[in-house]
C-alpha cells in the first residue's frame, strides 16, 4: 500500500452548491502496513525490504529492547531500579524510527523511548542509570546534540521546533525528530509547536507512538478526533498513519518523512499505531481501568513476532538464529546492569555543579553547608 | 554620547549585542516589522533581517520552548513576551526546561536564553497588562532574575545576560521606559550579573529595592534627607542568585531596613530580603525591618491603580516609623 496524507489546497475540488455553501478543503489520512500479524505480507514491499540485513537489524533492536525492558522492570521490582517506564509491545516504533535518522538529526525522545535511544547510541547501562536516579544517565555517549528524555508530557514539542529551527538558520539538512504518545497531542504545545512548524516550515519530524493508552485514559477518551495524524493537517502539515508494529512500515514512513524534509519540504508528522501491553510504569496497575482480553488481543500485533514470522517465511532467520540473538542480548543486558549497579555515586556537590556554568557566589554556602551534612552524616 | 531613555538602552543593547554575534536572534510576537508593541526590537529586523528577527505566531509557550530548543543547537535566543501578563504559560518551560538542562545531562547540552518582558504597573494598561511576577521566576533554581531600573543598568545588564552562558529572565519595568533619560556610551561594556548597586549612600536607615520602585525610593530619599534622615538605597539588580552581602553590609551599618516593591506582599520578593537580614545580621537591627508593597489583592484597573502602587509618601511613612521605633 503505497499512502500518504493529502492535503488539498482551499479551493481545490470546489464544488458550488445550490445553498449557498462552496466546498473549499478537503483531506485524507492513510494508513500504511506491509506486514501483518504472523508475517502475512498485504501490500507490495518497499524497496528496503529487498535488504534482509537491515530487516535482520531492526529485529535484532528490538529484542535487545525488550531484553533491556525486560531487565529494567525486574531490577524495579528487586528495590535496584526507580519507577521505569516499558516499552514492551512498541519496540517497533523507536527503532524504526531511529533507524531511519542519521547521526546528525536530532532526537527529542519522550520517556517510553528506550529503543529509539539505544538504536540512537545511548548505552544501557546509561538508560538504566537515568531511571535508577541518576543524572549522568542523561550524560550520554549518543549523539551529544540528542534530547533527554521529557517527562512533562508533550513539553518537548517546542524544543524539537527550536532544534529544527537553529537547522534551517544554518541551512543544514538535518532533521529534529521528537517522539510522544497519544495523550501528548492534547496538550497546546502539541498545536502551538506544530503550527510554528508550518509556519516556518521547519525540518521536524512529529512521531506519535499511539499505544491507545494514557496512563488510564483511553485513546477515545482523549479526543473526538478520528484520528491524531490529522490534528497536523490543520496546521498545514502532512500526517499520515503507520501501522506502527510493523517495523518496516515504520521504517519507510520515517525514511520517507525524512528525505521529504531535507529536500525542504517542510515538517511531516507520522502517529503510529500501536498498544502499550504493558503497564504505563511500574508504578501503575494496569488491570484497574482495562480488561485482560482486550490485552490479549493485541499480543497477537506483537512487533516483534511479527518480523520474525516474516524473517522465517523468508528463510532469512532460524531458530539457531532466535537462540544466539536472545543469548547475545541476555549478556550484553546483563554485563550493562552489572556496571549500572557497579557506578559509583555522584558527589552530593554535584547537584551545585551544573546548575550554572559557573557557580554564582551566592550559591557557594549552601553547597559548602551539603558536602559538610554529608561528612556529618559520615562522621556519625 | 546620546540622552536615551530606558527604552532606548534596550534598543541599543540589543543591537549592539546581534552586531556583535551572529549567532543571537530576537524572536515573539510583533517583533519584526512592528519592532515590538513598545518598540524595543524597533529597527532590528531591518538590520540583522528576517531570520535573525523572527515574527512568532500568537504562543507564548512555544516562543519560550522554541528558544530553549534552538540554544541547546548553538544559537543564543533572546525571546519577548509581549508583558509580563502573558508570561506565565512560559513558566513552565523556564522551570522544567531551561532552568534544568544544564543540571539535568551534567553539563552536555546548555540554555543560553534571554527571556525579556515589559513587567509592572502605573502605565494605565489594559487588564492583565501590569503584573509583577519577578517572585515567581526568582523561586526557579538554575535561573538568573535581572531587573534594571535605569537606561545605563538596562544596557549594561541586558547585555551582560545575553552573554550569559545560562538562562535569564529579563524583567523591564515598563514603568520607566519613557521616565527619563541619561547618557548611555554603546560601548558593549556590560554590567556585572548578581550585584546589587548601591544608587545612595547613607547613614541612618537602608531601603532595599528593585525596578521602577527605585524612583520613588530615591524620592522619598531625598524628602527624608531634608528631615535630617540620612538613606542608603540598594538596587539589587539581579535577584535570583541574590546576594546578599552587599544588603546585610549595609543594613548591619544603617541597622535599620525598609525593603520596597510593587509586587503583591505576601511570597513576594522582599520577604526573602527580609529573611536574610534575619538570618544575618540580626543582632545589627536597631528596629523592625518593614516591607512597602503592593497589597495581596489583583492590581486593579487602571482607575484605582494609583491606589495600589507603594508611592513615595507610603516609603517615607515607613522610613519615619521605623526611625521611631529604634
Amino acid at each position: 500500500m503505497n499512502s500518504k496524507s493529502n492535503q488539498a489546497e482551499p479551493g481545490d475540488g470546489a464544488q458550488p452548491t445550490d445553498n449557498g455553501m462552496t466546498h473549499v478543503a478537503r483531506f485524507d489520512v492513510f494508513c500504511r502496513q506491509y506486514i501483518a500479524p504472523e508475517g502475512d505480507v498485504v501490500a507490495d514491499l518497499p524497496k528496503v525490504a529487498n535488504d534482509t540485513e537491515l530487516l535482520t537489524t531492526l529485529y535484532r533492536q528490538m529484542v535487545l529492547t525488550r531484553t533491556f525492558d525486560q531487565k529494567a522492570i525486574a531490577l524495579q521490582r528487586t528495590g535496584r531500579l526507580g519507577t521505569y517506564a516499558s516499552v514492551l509491545g512498541q519496540e517497533a516504533i523507536g527503532t524504526g524510527v531511529a533507524s531511519a535518522m542519521r547521526d546528525d538529526d536530532i532526537l527529542l525522545p519522550s520517556f517510553r523511548e528506550h529503543g529509539a535511544q539505544l538504536q540512537r547510541g545511548v548505552t544501557i547501562r546509561e538508560l538504566l542509570l537515568y531511571w535508577g536516579g541518576d543524572e549522568r544517565g542523561s550524560d550520554f555517549s549518543g549523539p551529544r546534540h540528542d534530547f533527554p528524555v521529557c517527562i512533562p508530557v508533550g513539553s518537548h514539542f517546542p524544543h524539537a521546533a527550536g532544534a529544527a529551527l537553529a537547522m534551517k538558520l544554518r541551512g543544514s539538512n538535518n532533521v529534529a525528530v521528537v517522539i510522544a504518545g497519544d495523550g501528548a497531542t492534547s496538550k497546546g504545545e502539541f498545536y502551538e509547536a506544530l503550527n510554528i512548524a508550518g509556519v516556518w516550515q521547519l525540518p521536524l519530524l512529529v512521531v506519535i507512538a499511539n499505544n491507545q493508552w494514557a496512563i488510564s485514559v483511553s485513546r477515545k477518551q482523549q479526543t473526538r478526533a478520528r484520528t491524531l495524524a490529522q490534528k497536523a493537517i490543520a496546521a498545514g502539515i502532512p500526517g499520515e498513519q503507520v501501522d506502527g508494529n510493523d517495523a518496516v512500515a515504520v521504517y519507510t514512513a520515517t525514511l520517507e518523512a525524512l528525505e521529504a524534509i531535507r529536500a525542504g519540504q517542510g515538517p511531516r508528522l507520522i502517529e503510529a499505531m500501536t498498544y502499550r501491553l504493558g503497564d504505563h510504569t511500574t508504578a501503575d496497575n494496569a488491570s484497574r481501568y482495562r480488561d485482560d482480553e482486550e490485552v490479549s488481543h493485541h499480543w497477537h500485533e506483537d512487533p516483534i513476532s511479527r518480523l520474525r514470522d516474516y524473517l522465517t517465511a523468508q528463510s532469512c532467520w532460524t531458530k539457531e538464529d532466535e537462540q544466539s540473538l536472545l543469548e547475545e542480548c541476555r549478556g550484553l543486558v546483563e554485563a550493562e546492569a552489572d556496571a549500572y549497579l557497579a557506578t559509583p555515586a555522584q558527589a552530593v556537590s554535584t547537584m551545585f555543579d551544573d546548575l550554572f556554568e559557573v557557580l554564582p557566589d551566592a550559591l557557594k554556602l549552601q553547597r559548602e553547608q551539603a558536602i559538610e551534612a554529608v561528612q556529618g552524616d559520615q562522621n556519625g | 554620547m546620546a540622552d536615551i531613555d530606558l527604552l532606548g538602552a534596550v534598543n541599543l543593547a540589543l543591537a549592539r549585542a546581534m552586531q556583535d554575534d551572529e549567532t543571537i536572534i530576537v524572536l515573539g510576537e510583533d517583533v519584526g516589522a512592528n519592532g515590538g508593541v513598545f518598540r524595543a526590537t524597533d529597527g532590528l529586523q531591518e538590520k540583522f533581517g528576517a531570520t535573525r528577527v523572527l515574527d512568532t505566531p500568537l504562543a507564548e509557550c512555544a516562543i519560550a520552548g522554541i528558544a530553549v530548543g534552538v540554544a541547546t543547537q548553538g544559537f543564543r535566543p533572546i525571546a519577548e513576551i509581549q508583558f509580563a501578563g502573558f508570561i506565565y504559560p512560559v513558566i513552565d518551560q523556564m522551570l522544567n526546561h531551561a532552568s534544568r538542562l544544564r543540571n539535568r545531562t551534567r553539563g552536555r547540552l546548555s540554555c543560553p536564553m534571554v527571556l525579556r518582558a515589559p513587567y509592572g504597573g502605573g502605565v494605565h494598561a489594559p487588564e492583565h497588562h501590569s503584573e509583577s511576577p519577578e517572585a515567581l521566576f526568582a523561586h526557579i533554581p538554575g535561573l538568573r532574575v535581572v531587573i534594571p531600573s535605569s537606561p545605563q543598568r538596562a544596557y549594561g545588564l541586558l547585555l551582560a545576560a545575553i552573554r550569559n552562558p545560562d538562562p535569564v529572565v529579563f524583567l523591564e519595568p515598563k514603568r520607566l521606559y519613557h521616565a527619563f533619560k541619561e547618557a548611555v556610551s554603546d560601548d558593549g561594556k556590560e554590567l556585572a550579573l548578581d550585584q546589587p548597586v548601591c544608587l545612595r549612600q547613607g547613614r541612618d536607615i537602608t531601603l532595599v529595592t528593585w525596578g521602577a520602585s527605585t524612583t520613588e525610593v530615591l524620592s522619598a530619599a531625598d524628602q527624608l534627607e531634608t528631615e535630617g534622615i540620612s538613606v542608603e538605597v540598594i538596587d539589587i539588580a539581579t535577584l535570583s542568585p541574590l546576594n546578599d552581602d552587599p544588603i546585610c553590609a549595609s543594613v548591619e551599618k544603617t541597622g535599620r531596613c525598609v525593603v520596597v516593591h510593587e509586587a503583591v506582599r505576601t511570597g513576594g520578593f522582599g520577604a526573602e530580603i527580609v529573611a536574610r537580614i534575619a538570618d544575618r545580621s540580626l543582632n545589627s537591627l536597631l528596629a523592625p525591618v518593614r516591607r512597602v508593597t503592593g497589597y495581596d489583592t489583583v492590581i486593579p484597573l487602571p482607575r484605582l491603580e494609583a491606589h495600589y502602587m507603594p508611592g513615595q509618601k507610603q516609603v517615607v511613612k515607613a522610613v519615619r516609623e521605623v526611625m521611631e521605633l529604634s
